[in-house]
């Protein structure tokens, strides 16, 4: 995946436009922070002048009433660089902290208009990062720029330009010192950055090796890989720590290079100042100018120290802020006609020569010139192997995903004509790998019906056989599900999915595989309730097992993309040998001995077996 | 995956979570890190120097400047500058030896905590992964170790550096001025407790935030893995205005914290200048009034200290405002050091058996011998080594695979019982299978074999030895395991399959696949036997996941298995595939199979059925078809089995 990212990679120009996209209502205390910030760097640079004439009257002889003006004004300005400062501070924390809401929303709002083919694209946990790591990186990265950018290269500037009308020629100590220094702290930064970037995939790794020891501990454990275990890890960890060490010893360079710049600008300025008063007795340059150049000099090499850690910090959010604008550039594959369509006639469906692809590049055509016509009310069964394309043709119907050629028409007109969520609210879905939010019951429920009163959730819940498990738990519709649906269990969760989708009251029903959890007679209850409930509606059910389409209209067999069978359960046994052998796969065991023949039995009666309470007798 | 429940909470006592830090730091380095210590004492006494040699100097000056005589100042400034140069030269290859050994401290701590936690964590009994969110254990290792980082990397040495340049910049202070001193104490006392506060509410809101960014991470995380079904009900916009609520608390309280620490520094800055002007003026009235100037050092006052002094009183200021840039550092990093604190003081899983697998030929008259080597399979060459402590004696007893439940109850929690007098046999070779509905209990029984959990009362026997007095890791390598949810680590196939056993061989591993039947879609995979799996192995298919969990099985090579079949769903095919595969790999043994679908029952030689923790039946399939009982209705597909 890193790969893809690398392709098509926007250019930096790019990425701060799209960026910059995000700001808008906190442009003001973006534009603001700046200006502030000048105030607050006019201020700095001002008030060591007023101290060395502080200094200056001090050491003239001092009376009061000359010293008193100079430290009036120096409070004043003290005062007025807090009020700036404190300003500064916030007006870039709203700024940051606005543009990091705004970020957030976007890519959030982004993957919304996403169609299933975007989301294909980047997996849900690269999204996850994205919203989370990446948008923090990003935010830091923009509160040291707006505070910083003005202020770094003015303190720089204002620095050396003081120190020249102060101190004249030793100024020059600064023009030699700052770029030696500024070549350094660069220097640093750079064979530092592509370690991490390496390190940072390896702690990656090692984060990811500890998850799977966690979820795998039972494994773990049986075989007794304890040690072995340790020493892995151990020898992992050893290998991370040792690049960590590695980049942080030569970023700990930084400090010991400032430090020499400092002192050596100290020892200069002592040694030649020194000569200079005492060689010009005063005039060019004197005690106090000399004690505010020292203090000019720090100023100028920290204004360099935050420069390069500005440089080290955009370097890390460069990454962040591509992955971000990934998403926000990205054009959802599916949008809303222009004209959309927002009647539909009824729930037939036609397949018109239809072949889907999954990109357009790809080679293998996962569905390949399909004609199917289904009439409305009808109940179609789908059969077929492992990667036959079940999931996919039904896709289509949804408009999930769309067609690469061909056409696919649900009540006569393309799906792509109509209006997006007028179709997807008329063609529900229960799919395969399903989920449940975490919320009650009843919440998840509404999902399918924002407007459904307590007696409908019941009743499709009673037809959906949800609510005889429901009724038993602790708060019935009011039981909290937590996330991924932890708290109930598999058929539950299919049969809540279920009972979801049916208060849609859709056209087209189809259900991807939903019941596979479900028992048998539990399975053919549902078929049962959603033929009395739903009758008008075109009913599609995707299976494993035979006996869960046996019963329908027609079952269609598919085999690598292509049609391989179309006919009901009698025509197929006869023509289509993958649909026969699987029936019989499935049904040797309960066939050949006399349960299998009493089970029959039952069925045909109709079997209300079902409520029979299990025998609690025959304790052991 | 990651809950952050236990994120966004304040260190409970701060002070005794430092001292263990600090006492495991100076166990993992014990000389780097005073070495480390000396270095920053030294540079932290010649940092403050600077100020006695300018103070020479300017006195030259001040002496010399007015007859503008150079060549009688030029010694006496040389010299002193000559000795401020070799100071700074000292104080910079002090500063150059700790930064370094920091780095070298840092990084290695880490990751001596990394493996403690690791080590720990590899030795916790089941149970505790059992009732923790994985998200929260994951936590520890990625952002407690975060926090600590920072608080090890900078905070600790910075504040270390601080408080002896405090105390070094005091000293030379009060050599010059008893009275400026004061000044600048009590200025700088008052800049600390604002600094406190501050810092304070900071840390406050930065907790506050953290809480901010599980709500907002938990949203995110469960609808970009549910983004689809989002799509199918046309829920974009709802889940959209959820949440932008959550996003604008994040925002909000996000900056607020933000803006508390983005202000701390111009504040205390600007205190900063403020005490300056005060030095000032008070060494203007001190030096207008002529006022006694009580020192150290017996020095009047004159300008030539006046001037290092205000830049001492800098320094000064300086320091207290980096104690206060630390302050949240510290916090966080002390936070995050008590949870690490909390997984490293979970207790481990207690051993307290003494039976031993020992490798041993046996003799045709039935005597036991142990010997060292393993060779061949394991029938009658595996015996458990009985010392009997009453009487010193030592018997040895064959493995063969006899396993056997005495009147077993068990209970996750006290109170709540989920196994009621449970007895039941398996003989060697024998097959026992497990059925019931949903929350019967069959999934417990495995927990029980192995030990992941002790039984409440009754007795396990394993040859006749009561499996309490049998060492847990020879247990647990005299009894195989396929569980229901596949894992598989990151490695080849091949070392995912030599897992069971590290040292198979690579033919034993691949004859143990072909066992399987995984050894013909191993060979379709690119890379063959050499495939990297990652991730869990989402390479493959559900079904071939299991087939390799089955060779792990295979190559182990134990005598007795339990077998957790899948519940997923996968096509008839690969389930014919996946059973054979699982028939081969009971053949001989003794095994306990729990069954989720009936037709891998069928020929056990005993079917177990489970209701509510209870045997409530028991007999061949052809028994308990007969009796029409649950059995009769679980088979008919009355009832769910999952």
């Amino acid at each position: 995946m890193q790969k893809k990212t690398k392709e098509t990679a926007p250019s930096g120009r790019e990425v701060i436009r799209t960026l910059a996209g995000s700001i808008r209502e906190f442009k003001g205390a973006s534009v603001a922070t700046p200006i502030i910030v000048t105030g607050e760097v006019v201020m700095e640079v001002a008030i060591p002048f007023v101290t060395a004439q502080l200094i200056n009257s001090i050491q003239a002889g001092a009376s009061l009433s000359e010293m008193l003006p100079y430290a009036g004004v120096l409070v004043a300005m003290a005062l007025a660089s807090l009020t700036f400062g404190i300003g500064a501070g916030i007006t870039c924390s709203q700024a940051s902290c606005g543009l990091a809401m705004n970020l957030r929303h976007d890519v959030f709002a982004a993957v919304q208009r996403f169609s299933f083919a975007n989301i294909d694209q980047f997996s849900s946990s690269s999204l996850v990062t994205r919203l989370t790591t990446d948008v923090t990186n990003v935010q830091l990265a923009y509160m040291m720029v707006i505070r910083t950018a003005i202020r770094c290269p003015l303190l720089l500037l204002a620095g050396i330009v003081m120190a020249f009308i102060m101190a004249g020629p030793l100024a020059l100590v600064f023009v030699v010192i700052v770029p030696v220094l500024g070549f350094g702290l660069y220097k640093v930064v750079r064979t530092v950055h592509p370690i991490f970037r390496s390190v940072f995939h390896k702690y990656d790794a090692l984060n990811e090796s500890i998850e799977e020891n966690v979820t795998g501990m039972r494994d773990v454990k049986s075989y007794v890989r304890q040690d072995y275990e340790k020493e892995r890890f151990g020898r992992a960890a050893q290998d991370v720590c040792a690049d960590f060490t590695r980049a942080e010893k030569i970023l700990a360079l930084n400090t010991p290079m400032m430090n020499f710049a400092v002192y050596a600008v100290f020892a200069v300025t002592l040694q030649f100042g020194s000569y200079l008063i005492i060689s010009s007795q005063g005039t060019t340059l004197n005690v106090g100018q000399l004690s505010a150049l020292t203090t000019y000099g720090f100023m100028i090499l920290m204004a360099l120290m935050m420069v390069s850690m500005v440089f080290a910090m955009i370097t890390m959010a460069q990454e962040s802020a591509e992955r971000i604008c990934e998403v926000l550039t990205t054009e959802p594959t599916i949008k809303n006609p222009a004209h959309p369509e927002t009647e539909m006639r009824d729930g037939s469906i036609d397949f018109d020569n239809v072949t889907f692809k999954y990109s357009e590049k790809a080679e293998h055509r996962a569905l390949a010139e399909i004609d199917l016509h289904i009439k409305s009310g009808e109940t179609i069964g789908i059969m077929g192997g492992t990667g036959s394309a079940k999931t996919s043709l039904v896709n289509l119907i949804s408009r999930l995903y769309d067609v690469t050629e061909g056409s696919v028409k649900v009540g006569g007109v393309d799906v792509r004509d109509y209006d997006l969520e007028f179709l997807r609210n008329n063609v529900a879905v229960v799919l395969q790998k399903n989920v449940l939010f975490s919320g009650t019951i009843k919440e998840n429920l509404r999902w399918g019906n924002p407007d459904a009163t307590y007696d409908e959730l019941v009743e499709v819940c009673k037809l959906a056989q949800a609510d005889e498990f429901i009724q038993q738990l602790p708060k019935k519709y009011d039981y909290y599900i937590e996330q991924g649906g932890t708290n109930v269990s598999g058929g539950q969760k299919q049969r809540l999915c279920i009972a979801r989708a049916l208060l849609k009251h859709p056209k087209v029903l189809i259900l991807d595989d939903s019941t596979s959890a479900v028992d048998t007679k539990t399975d053919a209850l549902i078929r049962e309730g959603m033929r009395s409930y739903l009758p008008e509606t075109t009913k599609i059910i995707i299976a494993q097992r035979t006996s869960s389409v046996a019963d329908a209209d027609r079952i269609l067999v598919l085999d690598n993309g292509h049609v391989a069978g179309l006919g009901t359960h009698e025509e197929l046994m006869e023509s289509c040998p993958f649909y026969r052998d699987t029936y019989l796969a499935q049904n040797r065991t309960s066939l050949d001995d006399e349960a299998g023949a009493e089970k029959d039995e039952k069925d045909e009666k109709g079997a209300p077996a079902a409520s029979a309470a299990p025998a609690k007798g025959g304790e052991a | 995956m990651s809950s952050n429940t236990h994120r966004g909470r304040a260190p409970k006592s701060m002070g005794k979570t430092a001292l263990r830090v600090l006492r495991m730091m100076r166990g993992f380095y014990p000389v780097m890190l005073p070495a480390v210590a000396c270095c920053i004492l030294v540079q932290c006494i010649v940092q403050a120097m600077p100020n006695v040699f300018m103070e020479r100097a300017l006195t030259v000056v001040g002496q010399t400047w007015e007859s503008g005589d150079w060549a009688t100042a030029q010694p006496q400034v040389l010299a002193n500058a000559a000795i401020l140069a070799a100071l700074y030269f000292a104080s910079l290859i002090c500063n150059a030896v700790w930064q370094q050994c920091m780095a070298i401290i840092t990084q290695g701590s880490l990751k001596k905590f990394r493996c403690l936690m690791f080590d720990h964590m590899q030795d916790l009994p089941i149970r505790y992964f059992d009732t923790h969110q994985h998200g929260d254990v994951m936590s520890y290792y990625t952002n407690d170790i975060d926090a600590m980082r920072q608080m090890i990397a900078q905070s600790l040495p910075q504040l270390f550096l601080t408080m002896l340049m405090l105390c070094s910049v005091g000293c030379i202070m009060l050599w010059y001025s008893l009275p400026l001193t004061l000044v600048v104490v009590a200025g700088a006392a008052v800049m600390a407790l604002l600094g406190k506060t501050l810092a304070g509410r900071s840390a406050k809101n930065f907790l506050r935030t953290q809480r901010a960014v599980a709500a907002v991470e938990g949203l995110v995380e469960e609808v970009m893995n549910g983004e689809k079904v989002v799509k199918v009900f046309s829920h974009e916009r709802q889940i959209e205005a959820a949440f932008d609520e959550l996003n604008d608390e994040f925002r909000e309280a996000a900056c607020t914290a933000n803006s508390y620490a983005n202000t701390l520094m111009p504040i205390l800055m600007n205190s900063g200048n403020l005490l300056y002007v005060i030095v000032a003026v008070a060494i203007g009235v001190l030096l207008v009034v002529g006022a006694p100037n009580p020192s150290l050092s017996g020095m009047g006052l004159t300008i030539a200290v006046g001037v290092p002094f205000l830049n001492m009183t800098k320094q000064f200021a300086a320091q207290i405002g980096q104690i206060s840039n630390q302050v949240n550092a510290v916090v966080m990093g002390l936070a995050g050091a008590e949870r690490i604190f909390e997984l490293l003081d979970e207790p481990v899983e207690q051993d307290e058996g003494y039976v031993e697998l020992v490798a041993c030929t046996i003799d045709r008259d039935g005597t036991v011998r142990e010997c060292d080597r393993r060779s061949g399979d394991w029938a009658g060459q595996w015996a458990w080594k009985h010392p009997h402590q009453a009487d010193g004696t030592v018997t040895y007893t064959p493995l063969a695979g006899d396993v056997r439940l005495f009147d077993v109850d068990f209970a996750y929690e006290p109170g709540h019982t989920v196994l009621h007098d449970v007895s039941l046999y398996a003989k060697p070779g024998q097959k026992v299978a497990f059925v019931g509905a949903t929350g019967a209990g069959k999934t417990t029984i495995t927990n029980l074999l192995n030990r992941f959990y002790d039984i409440e009362d009754g007795k396990i026997r394993y040859d006749g030895i009561n499996i309490n007095k049998i060492k847990k890791p020879h247990l647990r390598h005299s009894l195989g395991v396929v569980l229901q949810d596949v894992n598989l680590f990151t490695g080849t196939v091949m070392d995912n399959i030599r897992y069971g056993r590290l040292d198979a061989t690579d033919e034993e591993c691949v004859a143990a696949a072909r066992l399987a039947g995984a050894d013909d879609f191993i060979r379709r995979l690119p890379d063959g036997y050499d495939t990297m799996l990652t991730d869990n192995g989402t390479n493959l298919s559900q079904g071939q996941r299991q087939l390799l969990s089955i060779a792990r099985a295979a190559v182990a090579d134990p005598p007795v298995m339990v077998l957790d079949e899948a519940t997923s769903s996968i096509d008839t095919r690969t389930e014919a595939i996946v059973q054979r595969g699982m028939d081969a790999l009971m053949a001989g043994r003794t095994t306990f199979v729990i069954a989720h679908r009936l037709s891998t029952v069928r020929n056990s030689d005993v079917i177990i059925v489970l209701d509510h923790g209870r045997i409530i039946e028991r007999g061949t399939h052809e028994e308990l078809i007969a009796k029409r009982g649950t059995y009769y209705q679980l088979y008919t597909g009355a009832f769910e089995l999952e």
